[in-house]
Order: C-alpha cells, then structure tokens, then sequence
C-alpha cells in the first residue's frame, strides 16, 4: 500500500498509531496514550502515542517545528512548567503523568541529556557524584566508583582520568557531551532521553558518541530525538515520524527507512525537505 | 523485578527532594514578602504622620501648600499655624528643574560622544571616570561644594553665597555621571544597522546621530533625565550643605532658599514627636514620598510608551 | 543655512567640546577631593579619635562604625535580597502578583534614602525604642540597600544559562536544589561583583544614617570585646556616627576648628574606600570566575 496523499495518510494513521514492538525479548518499558501538548492554547501535540522497546534504541525523527523535542521532554515531565500535558505516560505499568507522581523520583529513572552540552561550573568528579551526594551516597570508595564506571561507559574515563578535579567547563563540547551522558546514568535510570546530543558536535566526536549509545542500550533503554537521518539509521531499531505534531508513522527502523507508508516520511527519509 | 505496586509506592512517596522544594519556595518567598512589608509599612508610616498636619491638627491642605512662611511654631494673625510648604516646594523643584536642564545637554553629548564618535576614548577613559563618580557620596559632593562653589559665587555674585545657585550647580555634577550612564546605555540600544543605513543612504554622522538615534533613544534619554530628577529631588544632605536653610521664598537664585530635603534633615531632630511643629515637617517627608511616586510612575510611563513604538 | 557637510562638522566639534568638558569637570572633582585630601591622611587620622573643639583629632571610630555598620547591614540584607530574587526569578509566576511585588521593589529603590532614613527614625528609633543605635542604623541601610541588591543578584542569575537548571531538573533534584547546588555556586562570582558595588554605595551613604544610628560617635574601648559593654566597639545599641555622617555633621555645626582639613581627609578616604571597592568586585569577580572555568 502506498499512499501519497496527506489526508488519506492520516486516516491510515488513526488506525495503526500504536506500534507495538513485536520483540518478545524487549518489552514495552514506557508507553504514551492520548498524549497532548499544550502550549497555553496553541495544541503542539495533537496524537502522540507510541510504545517504546526496553534495551532498544527508538529514534524519533522528523523536521524541525514537528513536536519531537516537545513529545520527547514531556516523557520526563520537563515540560511541567512550560506546557499543559494529557493523557497517559505510562511507564512499567504506572502513568507517571499524574499529579500525585513525585516527578524527582520518577527522572532519577528516565534520565535526560540535551541538545547542548550543560556541564555544571564544578569539577568533572563533582559533576557526576554531587547528585549522588544529594541522595545520600557519601561513602567515598563507592562515590569514586560509580564515578569511575559511569565514565568508562560513557567512554570518557581514558581522557579524563587523570584530571577529574579539573573544571568541567575546560573540557571540549565532544567531551563535555560524553560527561553529561556519564551524569545521566551515574544515577541509573532505567530509560534515557536524548535531545540531539551530538547536534553540537563534530563528526568525530558524534561518531564516537553513537558508538558509546550501541554499547549503552545493553543497560537503558534510550530514546533519542535527532534531525540526522543516517544516525537514526546507523543506531535504532525503531523510528517514529513526527509531522505538525501527530505520529505519521512508527516501525522499525529499516521499515521506515526502505518501505515507508506514507508520502511524507519518503520524501524526508530520502532527503526532499524537512 | 520489582512488582509495580512496590515501583508505584516509591514513584508516589514523598521525596526528600520534593520537601526540599516546598522549603525552598516558603523560605525565598518569605524574603520577598518582607521586602514588600518594608515598602508598604514605610509608606503607611509616612503617609499616617504627615496626613496628622491636615487630620489632627486641621490645618487646610491649601494653606499647607500655597503659603509662604514656614514656622509651625507660630500663630499667625488669624490664629493659625503658619504651616506654608511653598517656599520648600518651590526651592526643591526649582533646583531639580535647573539642574536637569544643565545636566541633560552634558551627559547626552557625553553619551553620544561616548558611544558614537569616539568608542575608544569613551571606554578608555569616560566610561571607568563616570562610573566611579556614580558611586561618590552625596556628602562628598555637598563638602565640595561648600569649599569651592559657595565661596566663588559668594565673589561672583556677592552676598553669602549659598542659595540655588550653589544648590544647582552641586546637583549638576552629582546627577551628571548617572545620567551619562544611563543615558550611554539607552544609546547602546539601538540598533547597530539603524546607523549604518543611515549612513549608507548618505547622511552625514551629525545627521545620523541627530535624525536617526537619538530619535530612537528618546525613551531611554528622557527615562535617564527624569531619574536624574528623581534623585536631585530626593537629595538631602548636599543640597542642605550649600543652600543655606532660610524658609523663605526664594527672591533671587543667589539668596539662601531651602528644599523639602533639607528642611526634614535639619528640622527633625529639634522638634517634639506628635507635635504640630514635628506633624508638619513629616508632611514634608509626604510631599517627598509621594513625588518619589510620581518621578517612578513618569519612568514606568516612559517605558511604555518606549515598547509600543 | 549651513551645508550638511559645514554643519556636521560644527556639530561633531562642539559634541568633543562637551565631552571635554565633562571630562574636565569630572576629573576637576576628582583631582580635588585627592589633592586636598591625600595630605590630610595618616596613621594619626585615621585611629585617632575624633576631638569636637580642637584641631588635630582623628576619625578613628567613624571609619571603624562605618566598617561596623556596612557589615552588619550586608549581613542582614543579604540573605533577604538572595531570597528574593531566587523566587522572583527561579519560581514567580508572571502574573499581576508578581509585576505588583515588583513595582513595590523599584518604590523602594527610588525613595529618597531620608525618607527611608525618617522611617528608620520612627520605627526603629522611637516606636521599637532601639535608641539612636548601629542596630537602628543597619536596618536602614538594609533598607535602603535591598533593592539595589536583589536586582543586581537577580540579574547575576539570569546569566547563568537555563540548560544548567535542565541539567540539575533531568538527575532528578528539586529545583530548589538545583539552585543552591548548580545556580548559585556558577554565579557566585558575579552576585559578588554585584555585592561589593552596592556595599560601596552603602558605606558613603548618610542621610539615611543621620536619625538612625546617630551623629556621636562614643569613645570607644578596643580593647573591649564584650558586646554588652557601652565602650565595646561590639555594642549594637550604641550610637554611631560614620564618615559621611561626620562629614555632613562638622560642616553643618561648624564648631571644629580644623573641620575643612578633617572634611578632606575623610572624603579622600571615603572616595579611595569606594575605588577600592570597585577594584575588588572587578578583580575577585574574573579571578574566581577563572577558578571556576579552569583546573
């Protein structure tokens, strides 16, 4: 079936906009149901629901206005203050978008890292290990520890390892990226977000970065917003569409890549806007 | 796994960093609170002791600011307290309006020297000059101007020298660097591409800074004339060190005048609490308070307008 | 009429005359308060005490009561201002609860400071009967102080990037932690810029001091720490007139036989006092923020 018309495309997504991962070996971790986003009154995500694979790469693509940063911070509740979201965000069997959630405990487990490298003014040892503190981890052998392998899995420790009371605000934009990942999962979350992490950085330091990703999905399940097709089809097992707001279609990647439904996800998958 | 009741009791439970939040929101808005109970309780203040001239002690709000001789002490014929305000209103504005129209011809051709004609000299040497004196104490302006403008308009103009005039110029130089100031920042607003078409299109500099930016700054320029007002009116002890304290009204700019400022500083510690002498000089203390009001409102005004255009 | 050329020329000229002059003015002011006031400084002047009759006293305990009173109005207002602008800029709303706190703010900071004086005077002095005293005096300074101080702490943490408070929001930390963790600690080296600017401007103040902490300066006994003793530079309950007070005082009285001399003097120390001050919210301000940038 190939569609090729906007209106026709939508009708076809209304029916199938839940994809579930048909991978008994990796379980839907978190879903969205009904999900809207609200900005004041201005709707910035009209059908967002999805299902999202646990120790998979999901990869949500999409031009940019589309609503895939909006969907993607709603899933940790960032976008509290900013914007009114509905619906369900559910995640291992519990909607965590509701106000009684505590939504500190519930980001400790969906952690995030962002478009910009934001390293804290403090130390590279202190940038992973002050949350940690925060929590109550004060004994300094397990402090150094995690630090040590939330680097390593961040592939950060053999450059740094010597320098960790150094500034982190010395380190380069590749290397303060990898630092903000090792923060992330230094607090073990169970689902990572990624907001176009490697948008600021070097083809070097992106490569190495997607490389640090395929060895992470062994431990989290990441979701991972990003405008470069390649990296989406380099990293992923599945992909979502974003369009104006709505889900036009989500498959695995290579579905997506080589076989698309409708017109629009072609046309951008192989180049022709967006 | 964890079963999902035993995941949803943590997601739901209170966390240390969810109290903290509640804490940190209760303690930093209680601080903000206090600042707005200190602006309300000195205006409620202020206002109950000076609104007591006109409530307790019936004198008539005209008479207040329409007389002419300051003496709360005294009976005057008819029998009532000679409670005239004029002379200090009309010293206090006179001083504020003269020394803003001195001021504003320097410190906007400073500004736009500063920012347009010569950027390098302006911030080599203008620039730290100018914000230094910013921060120079008002006494120490008032002790200058005693030892050099009094005793040279005492042998310009004869008689003793302090009066407006003296009072004037101290003002002009203590508003001159926060007016340069501000006024330096309004410039620094327009646009860079304002000028450039300007001049692109042919007109001279004169003409560019003239017809385009200072077109384009005039919010800022007058928002920084009138908080140079502002603080000119507001100013105490400088203009009470040079203007020599008579409550009269002001016959010449080289006779001694006083202001609503100086006679507050020199009046309220000689007075007795709750006494119509003391009532009155709080009355003063109003007429300030509330131009303050104004001189804020104008500024509020001026930014106003400044954004729709 | 003059050719735009002639004109612009004349124009240019006259705007590098006023500027001249200005600068002739300004550093005219300057060059005084140094030249006469510089000559007047010693080791004698600045610890001996004042003497009210007789030439050749010293303004040992108004520099000590300025000092005194400076600290002490920081450390009240500080922590007040601190908080105030945390919640105007990290948590208010913008509403009209929040744009009426903030107009009450700017009222503050543009009230004449005798006025803010006169109520320090009413409430402090005469209604909580705390006397002409350094308590009655650091209120009002921390009055007079508050506003300038939140907006400059407030402007110190809009520079500070929101990706930080995202950072702090995404490991799952309360923004109030993130705050007091994050925020703050990067901006600690521009709200200290901010802080010793506006110490600057409180230590030269006076009209706000003159009703509240008083115009005598008590003798006082160093070698007495005990805050509860009279003569003890520590007491809070004695009156305590500063530099600038005593500038003002002096001149108005005109008692003192070397009062222009002393006048000098004091405004010399006064005007270098807030130059250093500036020097050292410019340098403390780059040097720490280089501590934080680098190793």
């Amino acid at each position: 079936m190939f569609l090729n018309n906007d209106v026709t495309a939508k009708t076809a997504m209304l029916e199938r906009h839940i994809v579930q991962p048909a991978d008994p070996e990796h379980p839907t971790i978190l879903s969205t149901e009904d999900l809207h986003v609200y900005y004041g009154k201005k709707e910035a995500i009209a059908e967002g629901d999805l299902r999202f694979a646990s120790n998979q790469i999901t990869a949500l693509i999409g031009p940019s206005g589309s609503g895939k940063s909006t969907f993607l911070r709603s899933l940790n509740r960032m976008n509290d203050r900013i914007a009114t979201v509905t619906g369900k965000i559910m995640y291992r069997g519990i909607d965590i978008n509701q106000p009684d959630i505590d939504v500190y405990e519930m980001r400790r487990r969906v952690g995030m890292v962002f478009q910009r490298p934001n390293p804290f003014a403090k130390s590279i040892y202190d940038n992973i290990a002050f949350a940690l503190r925060l929590r109550g981890v004060t004994d300094k052998h397990e402090l150094d520890e995690i630090v040590e392998t939330s680097l390593k899995q961040a592939a950060l420790w053999n450059q740094v390892k010597d320098e960790l009371n150094k500034s982190a605000l010395a380190l380069s934009g590749g290397q303060a990226q990898r630092l903000c990942i090792a923060r992330a999962i230094a607090v073990k979350p169970d689902i990572l977000l990624l907001d176009e992490p490697a948008s600021a950085l070097d083809p070097v330091s992106t490569s190495q970065l997607e490389d640090t990703l395929l060895e992470l999905k062994q431990q989290y399940s990441i979701i991972i917003v990003t405008h470069n097709m390649q990296q989406a089809g380099r990293i992923s097992e599945y992909t979502a569409f974003f369009n104006q707001g709505r889900v036009l279609e989500y498959d695995t990647t290579s579905h997506i890549f080589t076989n698309p439904q409708v017109q629009i996800t072609s046309d951008y998958v192989s180049g022709n806007f967006g | 796994m964890k079963s999902t009741e035993q995941l949803e009791q943590q997601l739901k439970r209170h966390s240390k960093a969810a109290k903290l939040e509640i804490w940190g929101k209760v303690v930093s808005f209680s601080a903000l609170l206090l600042i707005v109970a200190v602006v309300v309780a000195i205006i409620g203040f202020v206002a109950s002791k000076g609104l007591a001239t006109f409530f307790t002690n019936h004198v008539s709000l005209w008479d207040f600011l329409s007389g002419k001789s300051w003496n709360p002490g005294v009976t005057d014929a008819h029998g009532k307290p000679e409670v005239g305000a004029l002379p200090m209103i009309v010293g206090s504005f006179l001083i504020t309006i003269l020394s803003a129209i001195i001021a504003t011809p320097f410190a906007i051709g400073t500004a736009v020297f500063m920012n347009e004609i010569s950027p390098n000299k302006g911030a080599k040497i203008l620039q730290p000059v100018t914000e230094l004196l910013v921060g120079i104490p008002s006494v120490v302006y008032g002790f200058i101007g005693l030892s050099v403008v009094v005793p040279v308009t005492r042998t310009l103009f004869g008689g003793s020298g302090f009066g407006i005039l003296s009072g004037t110029c101290v003002l002009f130089v203590m508003i001159l660097p926060t007016v340069t100031s501000m006024s330096v920042d309004a410039l620094r607003s327009v646009p860079r591409y304002y000028r450039e078409a300007s001049l692109a299109l042919g007109a001279t500099q004169w003409q560019t800074i003239y017809k385009v930016i200072l077109r384009a700054a005039t919010p800022g320029l007058m928002t920084a004339v009138v908080f140079g007002m502002a603080r000119a009116f507001g100013e105490a002890l400088a203009v009470q060190m040079v203007i020599g304290n008579a409550a009269l009204m002001p016959g010449s700019l080289v006779d001694p005048a006083s202001t609503l400022t100086s006679v507050l500083t020199t009046g309220i510690g000689n007075t007795v609490m709750g006494s119509l002498q003391n009532n009155a000089l709080w009355s003063l203390a109003l007429v300030l308070l509330l131009m303050s009001l104004i001189f804020n409102l104008i500024i509020r005004l001026i930014g106003r307008k400044g954004r729709l255009q | 009429m003059m050719n735009p050329k002639t004109q612009n020329k004349v124009a240019i000229g006259s705007l590098y005359g006023i500027a001249g002059l200005v600068v002739l003015i300004l550093m005219a002011l300057l060059g005084y308060i140094l030249v006469s006031g510089v000559p007047q400084l010693s080791w004698h002047f600045l610890t001996a005490p004042a003497k009210a009759f007789l030439e050749g006293g010293g303004v040992g305990v108004q520099l000590y009561n300025s000092f005194y009173l400076l600290i002490l109005a920081m450390l009240i207002s500080f922590p007040i201002a601190l908080g105030a602008a945390i919640y105007l800029y990290e948590y208010a709303k913008d509403n009209w609860v929040t744009t009426t706190i903030r107009t009450a703010i700017e009222i503050l900071s543009s009230l004449p400071s005798v006025v803010v004086g006169l109520f320090g005077f009413l409430f402090f002095v005469v209604r909580l009967n705390l006397g002409f005293s350094i308590l009655s005096g650091a209120f009002a300074l921390t009055f007079f102080n508050l506003p300038l101080l939140t907006r400059s702490i407030e402007d110190s943490l809009r520079t500070i990037d929101t990706t930080q408070r995202e950072g702090g929001l995404a490991l799952g930390l309360s923004r109030w932690e993130t705050i007091t963790r994050v925020i703050l600690p990067a901006a600690v080296p521009s709200i200290l810029t901010g802080v010793i600017l506006s110490a600057g401007r409180v230590f030269g103040e006076a009209a706000a001091l003159i009703y509240t902490a008083g115009q005598s300066a008590p003798a006082l006994d160093f070698t007495d720490w005990n805050p509860f003793n009279i003569s003890s530079p520590l007491n809070p309950m004695r009156p305590a007139e500063t530099l600038a007070v005593h500038i003002w005082k002096i001149n108005s009285e005109g008692i003192m036989p070397d009062a222009k001399a002393i006048s000098s003097g004091s405004s010399a120390v006064l005007v270098l006092a807030i130059l250093l001050f500036n020097f050292a919210a410019r340098y403390l301000g780059k040097r720490l923020y280089k501590r934080l940038t680098s190793a």
